[in-house]
């Protein structure tokens, strides 16, 4: 299970890559959402794996009884993914603002701020 | 001791619903003002139970350590959030004058607020997954502020800011999952405990590297900066300050803890690195700034070279040089931000911050030229300002483990610093105005004069403050540092010294 799981994040993270070096920025924001969702399984991997075993303490004890499954990297995974889906909303606004205002989804052509030099004048 | 580390937390967000409730109204940002205000008190109380008692930690929700969120005060952590509410209190007094209506309708008030809870957060938290959080909210509101007005520059600026920043945020959030899954804890002081007792230390120096490239691109450090000058100049004047002053330290702040308390097991490849990288980051950012004609793109650059010395303090690792480091920390943040807000000064009126088209202010608002001059030679480190100081400490530190080099780069970069504000002083100051016009302060009405030159005065008058008195702040900052060398009194603050 935890090498099916890191071959996954690998691939995801490949993919990602390829889709950040693109110079179409909506491409680089999909490479974007794949490689956070390769950090989440990251977590979530790191967190060992067990099968089967919900982390419920049985009624009347006050503790779970034998292994369980660890809770705390699934609530960080949680936190991880609310804030990435929030992050991920606003910059999809955002380029979307760049393509109105600047006319571009091409980041080589988004030279407004950092204007080019005009060479030989 | 739980409400002292909270308040400082709790204050801006509060402060945050309060002004975005209020938003369209006059009142909106008078809140903003008393909000800080009120964060420098609680602030300062914080500080003076440090100062008592060295380092105070506080568990959130009643859950021991290191179960629980744990949130601390050393003296780095401490002063670190007293020169937030200061810097954030200038700003907010400064923002009356220099952010429109539109902006505020939008929510700039309440964004500001958020940011600076975040940073503040960032400074006090205990919890490296908790930290993460409070970098977001201080991304996401940053991001906000970046953009708020959506001009073209902006959002140019912005797809960069906001793109380069995710990416470190994912490196930081894998480097935790690893860290975490390697520790069995999230919580820094019990990661100092248990780090060095792993088996496998190369993949901690592993971990650590991720760590150092998460937290070098908030910090701006060669060669991951580049989000920083493409974006620095863009917002208003308010967000540029508080952007320069507080953004990056955070960063600095994030290495300077992880890298004295928990990766310090391996310093000569860490440390040698960190070294490599605050020479390069002093030289690439001084040269940029030099090839550079307009003020706020300037000094964008400059909050770069400057970063170097702060990762040279760390890099070092001696008593002296860390001492350096948090002593450069305190003196950049009053000085940068007040920077900014001059140039927003002299944009309003002398009508632009491109060197080609400004020029006259010495001879029609010496005020503000006196005003310029002590940040500006302070940054360069003349004596007795507070630059001088920072420089001198860390050059020393150099010298002491016989870093001829190291020495000699930080002295160099130093005069080329000199070289980038002699340069705005004789254009925009010196010159005359391109267009013969003279841009003298009555062009501001009397409450803008005083809302736009008081926080630069209050700055000022810090800046000359530590530089005339450095001896209880560097006493300071050697305390500090001999707290960052031995983990210890941080690690049983939290821990309460239970096994």
């Amino acid at each position: 299970m935890d090498a099916l799981l890191a071959i996954t994040i690998g691939i995801l993270v490949a993919a990602s890559v390829y889709l950040m070096l693109a110079r179409n920025v909506l491409r680089f924001i999909f490479g974007l959402v794949l490689i956070s969702n390769a950090a989440n399984l990251t977590i979530f991997t790191a967190g060992r794996l067990t099968e089967g075993a919900p982390p419920l303490i049985p009624a009347g004890a006050d503790a779970p009884l034998g292994d369980v499954a660890n809770a705390l990297p699934q609530a960080l995974v949680l936190t991880a993914i609310v804030i990435g889906f929030g992050l991920f909303a606003f910059a999809l606004v955002l380029m979307f603002r760049a393509y109105t205002t600047l006319g571009t989804l091409y980041s080589d052509d988004m030279r407004i701020a950092e204007p080019r030099e005009e060479v030989g004048k | 001791m739980t409400w002292l580390l909270a308040t400082p937390l709790v204050l801006p967000f509060l402060t945050a619903v309060a002004a975005f409730l209020l938003r369209t109204r006059p009142a909106g940002r008078w809140i903003s003002v008393a909000g800080n205000a009120a964060l420098l008190v609680a602030s300062a109380v914080l500080m003076t139970h440090v100062l008592r008692e060295g380092v105070i930690a506080g568990q959130m929700g009643g859950w021991g350590a290191p179960f629980g969120i744990t949130l601390v005060a050393d003296y780095l952590g401490a002063v670190m959030v007293v020169i937030t509410a200061i810097t954030a209190l200038a700003v907010s007094v400064y923002a009356l004058s220099d952010i429109n209506d539109r902006k505020e309708h939008l929510g700039y008030h309440a964004l500001f607020n958020v940011l600076i809870g975040g940073v503040a957060g960032a400074f006090l938290t205990g919890d490296l997954f908790n930290l993460y959080v409070w970098f977001e909210v201080m991304l996401i509101s940053s991001f906000g502020l970046l953009i708020l007005g959506g001009s073209k520059a902006q959002i140019d600026g912005g797809v960069k800011y906001v793109t380069l920043n995710l990416i470190s945020t994912i490196l930081f959030l894998s480097g935790i999952g690893l860290l975490y899954g390697m520790t069995g804890t999230l919580n820094m002081a019990d990661l100092a405990r248990t780090v060095p007792t792993l088996e496998n230390q190369g993949l901690v120096t592993v971990v650590a590297m991720m760590f150092m490239v998460a937290f070098g691109v908030k910090a701006a450090l060669f060669p991951l900066f580049f989000w920083l000058p493409a974006a620095y100049h863009t917002p208003a004047f308010s967000v540029s300050a508080i952007f320069a002053g507080l953004l990056t330290k955070v960063g600095v702040y994030a290495l300077i803890r992880m890298f004295t308390l928990v990766f310090d097991g391996d310093v000569a490849f860490t440390h040698t690195i960190l070294l490599w990288i605050a020479c390069l980051t002093m030289v690439t950012g001084v040269l940029g700034a030099a090839a550079q004609n307009d003020i706020r793109k300037i000094l964008s650059f400059h909050i770069i070279s400057q970063i170097g010395y702060m990762i040279l303090g760390l890099a070092l690792m001696t008593p002296l040089a860390l001492a350096g480091a948090v002593f450069y920390l305190v003196h950049h943040i009053v000085v940068k931000a007040n920077l900014f807000l001059i140039g927003g000064v002299a944009e309003r009126i002398a009508g632009s911050t491109d060197l080609a088209r400004i020029g006259g202010l010495y001879k029609s608002a010496p005020l503000l030229a006196v005003l310029f001059l002590i940040p500006a030679f302070s940054l360069a480190g003349f004596p007795p300002l507070s630059g001088f100081w920072a420089k001198y400490i860390l050059v020393a530190a150099a010298l002491e483990v016989e870093g001829w080099i190291i020495a000699g780069v930080a002295l160099a970069v130093g005069l080329l610093t000199i070289y980038s504000m002699t340069k705005i002083w004789a254009e925009a100051f010196w010159k005359a105005h391109p267009d013969g016009t003279e841009p003298v302060l009555a062009r501001l009405t009397r409450a803008e004069r005083a809302q736009l030159l008081l926080p630069i005065a209050g700055l000022a008058a810090m800046t000359l403050l530590i530089g005339f008195f450095p001896e209880p702040f560097v006493t300071f900052a050697e305390t500090s540092a001999a707290q960052l060398l031995d983990p210890s009194a941080y690690v049983n603050a939290v821990l309460g010294g239970a096994e």
